[in-house]
């Protein structure tokens, strides 16, 4: 008889850390893996853009941290709602340890844009719906971390924190749509789900390869935080009390 | 093959800047990132391990 996985199990900060330890050495082997590869073929394999020339090679980091920093706020909102609602201690240290990182895509994606942008548009920056609602998610990233961050309660931290990503997550269909709904400088949506992609193969398969890089970067540097957020919180519990003792021994 | 030499790599034919502007600043916050966490880790293991330390920072 086959016995059903019990999620809610790791929902044991000592279970969750355990798990954590287990699968980052192998998340941090294939982010690197999936970096190379991704890097080779952006560079060596796929072809010179038409119009772009070389600079259309800034996209295989571009949307992926873009795509991240829109995923990661999601996840965010959504284990800080988790963690309010069934009072969950390891949800709101995930939703903490998630902050960060989303953050830094968030920054990725506004840099590596004008760094795009300038030589495209011939501007850095302009006050476009796309752009502007991403540096608002930026915004709201770093005002999480800093709300958080100033509230010494712990429970009311996380929950002070979970109401500011909750009601901040109605920005993330605002930029995605923002292409559609407003005249903008930025194009649109590189693939879709309805339509076939307008880019070459090769383009497609270095963008894809980098994405799921930095997915398993994001999840291998969220657990690591979300590890380390437990051993503090948790100092007083036996595990970490344990965990700590062996770490000396040896 | 892309390119005819290392100088046209790392030209990119007129865009190095904008291209490698990008890709070194997201290698470097990609590369600090772990660093900054795996100590941020560390130390929590070490404070936790230190009634002393545990003291100190609560």
């Amino acid at each position: 008889m086959k016995r059903p996985i019990r999620w809610f199990t790791f929902a044991a900060p000592s279970r969750f850390y355990w798990l954590a330890g287990l699968l980052n050495p192998w998340l941090w082997l294939i982010a690197a893996g999936l970096a190379l590869a991704g890097l080779y073929v952006g560079f060596f394999v796929a072809p010179t853009d038409a119009t772009q020339g070389e600079s259309y090679r800034i996209i295989f980091i571009h949307v992926p941290a873009a795509w991240m920093s829109m995923v990661l706020y999601l996840a965010m909102a959504f284990w800080a709602a988790i963690g309010w609602m069934f009072n969950a201690r390891m949800a709101s240290m995930l939703a903490r340890a998630i902050a960060p990182t989303g953050a830094m895509f968030t920054f990725l994606a506004l840099w590596t844009g004008a760094f795009w942008g300038k030589p495209t548009w011939g501007t850095w920056w302009v006050w476009d719906a796309r752009l502007t609602s991403e540096l608002i998610l930026l915004f709201l990233y770093l005002g999480y971390i800093a709300l958080v961050a100033s509230i010494d309660d712990v429970v009311r931290g996380d929950k002070a924190g979970a109401l500011l990503a909750i009601v901040g997550a109605v920005n993330v269909p605002i930029i995605y749509f923002s292409v559609r709904w407003w005249n903008t400088l930025h194009q649109g949506a590189t693939i879709s789900m309805t339509a076939a992609p307008k880019m070459a193969h090769t383009m497609l398969i270095a963008m894809m390869l980098m994405t799921f890089a930095f997915w398993a970067y994001a999840f291998a540097t969220v657990f690591t935080r979300a590890q380390a957020l437990a051993l503090e919180r948790e100092r007083d519990t036996d595990w970490v009390r344990d965990l700590a003792l062996a770490r000396k021994e040896r | 093959m892309n390119w005819s030499s290392w100088s046209d790599f790392f030209s990119m034919r007129g865009y190095g800047l904008y291209v490698w502007g990008s890709y070194v600043v997201t290698a470097a916050l990609m590369l600090a990132e772990p660093w900054l966490v795996g100590r941020h880790r560390r130390q929590a293991l070490r404070s936790a391990a230190d009634p002393a330390l545990q003291e100190a920072s609560s």
